[in-house]
């Protein structure tokens, strides 16, 4: 067994043990990076040099007692849209070539604080716009599984590295999936958290009020273990509102007894493939099996959840990536002589079509004239797809779902359809509009032996609850343990 | 509702693009897709409904008037595509 | 045919808090270009803003004090334009439900009483500075002032006259200050105007087409350009010109405004409600609490001066002039027990100095115990007026002790030690004539015999000791 077979919880007891030291572990990664990556593409960034002299400050605390928590030298992968100061952040991106942040990210920061160490950058869909990581500057990341095959996105590189065993855990960020659907796709766990959880403070905003960022790993247990090191309070994100940080505690398995799952049946109907449906529907059945009582009821509005969330997430976007201009990082236009040049001409070169058509209809949205009827208009959707998930999570602890209704596709299979690309996002946006917390997680194969995966979906702050559940199924399952077939040893 | 090459030329003046010709025609081929999914919304009965621009309904953060200290400006300016010693640099802006 | 002005009026006002609205740079103005940024206020990817609870509190109190209903369940609202100036490509004002709503200020322009409504009051953020760099003839971009906290005070377009426009300016200015809310320094840019003017024919109730003119830096800037703009209206709508709705710049050195780019004029600013920021609850015990925090403001203050110090109207005014002098004024009223001679000090002596000195009321310095300590002096009869005088210039001049600068002019005067009785002695011995004049009932007498005895004792003599002396000597 080698030393990324272990689990990130394992990987930690052995540097906790001094079996294994922290740059050994470090190192281990670094090495499986430089001989696999090449096929998958799952990095952006990785510096060996930084790793290791980070890898020496986190032995230095543990060493010193500083560093306590239960992941404690192991390394982890960071999404490129999460700064790291010294390392570059370019969300894929052209635009923001060259830009190394003078900052780090409030998670940043948690990682260091919990002794984990920081390998490198992960690719992405150019600024989380996506669900297939194939748009970035960097060009695509390939499915560990199929590398014909899109690994999802937007954190396609986070969940094929944690797929390929690069990295035992990485983070992700998630505004209308995108931990979630890779996760699906790759065969990775993943864990969406309450919007609030976790500071989006240097995380490059897409949608600012559905982002998340949270944890994706080969296990609900690897994945609690990382929610809790980054989760809590931070006086830098005013809409962080939760009062501490989840707890990690490794309590005996309780079983799912009197525990209510909600099981949407229209999300089974209509364009869910056969392969996705009879894995899901298995998982509602394991989870019956474990003690929980499995209802199913129909999932109100869901026709208007990728149009409510369409909307208010480009109309966020919009704003949000105005501040990408070639003046204060990033690229400028070598051809802009004047400042109405500096703007369109850095702007035109530097964003792909896919972010241009977010911020294109974004404008429209919020524009004059047509506010009220788009905008408005989905901000009362919102509550009242809000008002929806409050009335189930009256009779339901956990809803139960598929994340995405196929299994990963060929690269370039849906670029050109972006409509079509939108409608596969139907079971995760509603999530992202309530800012609820979802777990997701792999719970069989199709007949081409690519990953599918569910999700559960929990009401606010219920993340222990989702856990609880997670860790329940995975100790009766081995769905997450199997590891991509093809990979060249 | 159909997104015209005006309403095209509004839309790149608002985002501070210049498309090419085929982006011009490819994304008033895709918005005008698109918005017309997005007025699915129009079937839904929203009056009296509030406006929700956050998922929660929590209210007031603050920090209390206290002065920290700034970033060195060398910091500040680091990653600027051009600068002088002080300030960021762009071309002459018109009156 | 007559024509009337109407001017609603856009105040810009920066906050006297000591930290930014969203981050904790400092707001001091001056400083190197970018020495007072962070990755905040100067829009680096990812990062957030975090509401100053003073700019909330000053906004409150400001609004209590223009008796405007305060907004219970308010939000901010991101305003998208692009410009150097502006790093995140959006300001974070309140257009949606601003924190104030439906005030007033009463002002009196020329003696006639008016109340202008002032529509609302929001809180939002200041923009950076561009400097032309004429070496490179590029654009320098600075930072400092992104994020400064500003109030926009929004009147409702009910303005007649430029001269009720600057008695607004006035009024509010003083306001604020009383308020200590800002300190409405308009050379620093802390406090700006936007005027929008429109003209029509006397009778009609129609608004006319309005323009709206900025870059207005003084009170006279303001009144001219009010002027002019009207006048060229007239002038277009007399030759059967129609007015263009704009944005138009005033030129203060050539006395001209003219149209800024028609791009400018055209915004679509995207207003939507801003996610990085929670809603703002404000509640009744907040509110009370500001009102509770209240300073006494300046007409409340002049009501106080004439009915406690009888002072007159002229010199109540002249002492809420500013918030410096008023403080300066309460504190040597209170200091020396003796408002009617405080007050005389201010309103003469101390206005005549800034005045000479050019010294704005804003930068008055003085410090009250030293002006205190003269006025005791002076009261007690231990120097006289002229030395008063010349005590009070020292120390509003040099910054001088004024015991050490009595003592090393000399002006101390004498009353009871052995000099005045000599001196009476003397002159008494030296003009026989003028006491048997004096002893056989010529009063007059006795007024030369005190010249003497003054000029004996080098003008430094109390004329009450030195009368009463003379008196007991001759009588």
């Amino acid at each position: 067994m080698e030393l990324y077979d272990l689990s990130a919880l394992a990987l930690a007891a052995a540097i906790r043990d001094r079996q294994v030291g922290v740059a050994e572990a470090a190192g281990a990664f670094l090495d499986r990076i430089e001989k696999t990556d090449p096929a998958i593409s799952a990095f952006i960034t990785v510096d060996r040099a930084d790793a290791m002299a980070r890898a020496a400050a986190a032995q230095a605390a543990i060493d010193a007692g500083e560093a306590t928590s239960p992941l404690a030298g192991v390394p982890v992968g960071v999404k490129d849209n999460i700064s790291v100061r010294g390392l570059p952040t370019s969300c894929a991106s052209k635009i923001l070539e060259g830009y190394v942040p003078v900052f780090d990210a409030t998670v940043t920061d948690r990682l260091t604080q919990a002794g984990l160490v920081v390998v490198g950058k992960l690719n992405m869909d150019e600024f989380a716009m996506g669900g297939s990581t194939e748009t970035g500057v960097h060009g695509p990341t390939r499915n560990p599984w199929d590398t014909a095959r899109v690994p999802g996105g937007s954190s396609g590189g986070s969940a094929a590295a944690v797929a390929a065993r690069e990295i035992p855990l990485a983070l992700g960020s998630d505004t209308g999936g995108s931990i979630r659907q890779p996760c699906a796709f790759c065969g990775a766990t993943g864990l969406k958290p309450t919007y609030g959880a976790v500071s989006r403070y240097g995380l490059v905003a897409y949608a600012s009020s559905l982002d998340q960022i949270g944890p994706i790993a080969r296990s609900v247990d690897d994945c609690a273990a990382l929610l809790a090191a980054i989760s809590g309070p931070d006086a830098r994100d005013s809409t962080c509102v939760v009062d501490a940080p989840f707890a990690f505690d490794q309590t005996p398995d309780e079983g799912l007894d009197g525990m209510t799952v909600g099981l949407p049946r229209n999300y089974f109907e209509g364009g869910i493939d056969g392969d996705v449906k009879k894995a899901v529907l298995a998982a509602a059945k394991q989870l019956e099996a474990l003690g929980a009582r499995v209802e199913e009821f129909v999932m109100p509005m869901m026709e208007y959840t990728v149009p409510a969330y369409y909307i208010i997430a480009c109309a966020e976007a919009s704003s949000n990536l105005s501040r990408f201009d070639g003046v204060k990082y990033g690229y400028r236009s070598p051809k802009a002589a004047t400042l109405s040049e500096l703007y369109l001409d850095t702007r035109s070169e530097g964003f792909g079509l896919e972010v241009k058509r977010r911020m294109m209809l974004g404008n429209f949205v919020l524009s004059s004239g047509y506010y009220d009827a788009y905008y408005k208009k989905a901000l009362q959707a919102r509550a009242l797809i809000k008002d929806a998930y409050n009335a189930l999570f009256k009779k339901y602890d956990l809803i139960l779902s598929p994340v995405a209704p196929t299994t990963a596709y060929h690269l370039g299979e849906n670029l050109d359809d972006p409509l079509k690309m939108y409608m596969g996002d139907i079971y995760t946006v509603p999530v992202n509009l309530a800012g609820l917390p979802a777990v997701a997680m792999p719970c069989g194969f199709d007949g081409q032996g690519l990953p599918v995966g569910f999700q559960l979906v929990g009401d606010t702050f219920a993340e222990p609850l989702l856990i609880r559940a997670g860790r329940a199924y995975q100790r009766v399952t081995a769905h997450h343990l199997k590891q991509p077939g093809r990979e060249a040893e | 509702m159909q997104i015209d090459g005006a309403l095209i030329a509004y839309l790149e003046d608002l985002s501070r693009l210049s498309l090419s010709d085929a982006e011009k025609t490819r994304l008033a081929g895709d918005l005008t897709a698109i918005v017309g999914y997005m007025a699915k919304l129009d079937e839904l009965d929203t009056a009296g409904v509030p406006e929700r621009s956050h998922p929660f309904d929590h209210t007031n953060a603050f920090r209390a008037d206290v002065v920290g200290d700034s970033f060195d400006r060398a910091l500040i300016l680091r990653n600027a595509p051009d600068a002088g010693d002080e300030a960021f640099r762009v071309p002459k802006t018109v009156e | 045919m007559s024509w009337e002005t109407v001017i609603g009026l856009e105040v810009h006002t920066e906050l006297a808090t000591k930290s930014k609205i969203f981050c904790a740079c400092t707001t001091a103005f001056g400083g190197s270009p970018n020495t007072h940024v962070c990755p905040v206020c100067s829009g680096m990817p990812g990062t957030l803003p975090r509401l100053n609870r003073q700019v909330v509190e000053f906004a409150i109190r400001t609004g209590l004090a223009l008796d405007c209903d305060i907004t219970r369940y308010g939000k901010f609202d991101r305003k998208n334009y692009v410009y150097p100036d502006l790093p995140k490509a959006y300001q974070v004002s309140q257009l949606y439900a601003p924190i104030c709503q439906n005030g007033h200020l009463d002002i009196d322009a020329g003696g006639v009483p008016k109340t202008i409504a002032i529509r609302e009051i929001h809180m939002e953020e200041d923009a950076g500075k561009l400097i032309h760099d004429p070496l490179t003839g590029s654009t320098l971009v600075d930072y400092n002032r992104c994020g400064v906290p500003l109030l926009e005070i929004v009147s409702q377009p009910d303005f007649r006259s430029a001269a009720e426009v600057l008695a607004y300016l006035e009024k509010l200015r003083e306001t604020l200050l009383f308020l200590e809310v800002s300190d409405c320094k308009m050379q620093e840019g802390s406090l700006r105007a936007d005027v929008n003017l429109s003209v029509r024919r006397t009778g009609e109730t129609a608004l006319g087409t309005r323009t709206e003119m900025k870059n207005l830096n003084s009170f006279r800037a303001i009144g001219r350009a009010i002027a002019y703009e009207a006048a060229r209206q007239i002038d277009v709508l007399e030759e059967g010109g129609v007015i263009t709705q704009e944005t138009r710049r005033w030129d203060d050195d050539k006395g001209v405004s003219y149209s800024m780019r028609s791009k400018e004029n055209a915004q679509d600013y995207r207003y939507f409600p801003e996610p990085d920021l929670l809603p703002l609850r404000v509640d009744d015990d907040w509110v009370e609490r500001e009102r509770a925090a209240l300073p006494e403001l300046a007409h409340q203050k002049r009501a106080r001066y004439i009915a406690d110090y009888g002072l007159s109207e002229k010199d109540a005014a002249t002492l809420t002039g500013h918030k410096r002098v008023s403080d300066l004024f309460e504190a040597l009223a209170d200091k020396t027990a003796a408002p009617r001679e405080a007050a005389n000090l201010v309103t003469g002596e101390l206005m005549r100095l800034l005045n000479r000195t050019g010294t704005l009321p804003e930068d008055l310095s003085a410090d009250s115990g030293t002006l205190a300590r003269l006025i005791t002096l002076v009261l007690d009869g231990k120097i006289n007026r002229n030395a008063y005088k010349e005590a009070v210039e020292a120390v509003f001049t040099e910054d001088a002790d004024p015991d050490e600068y009595i003592s090393a002019h000399g002006l101390l005067m004498l009353s009871d030690d052995g000099a005045v009785a000599e001196a009476v002695a003397a002159v008494v011995a030296d003009n026989p004539k003028s006491v048997a004049d004096y002893r056989a009932g010529k009063q007059q007498a006795l007024g030369f015999l005190m010249g003497q005895a003054m000029r004996r004792l080098g003008g430094k003599g109390n004329p009450a000791a030195v009368s009463q002396a003379l008196k007991e000597r001759l009588n």
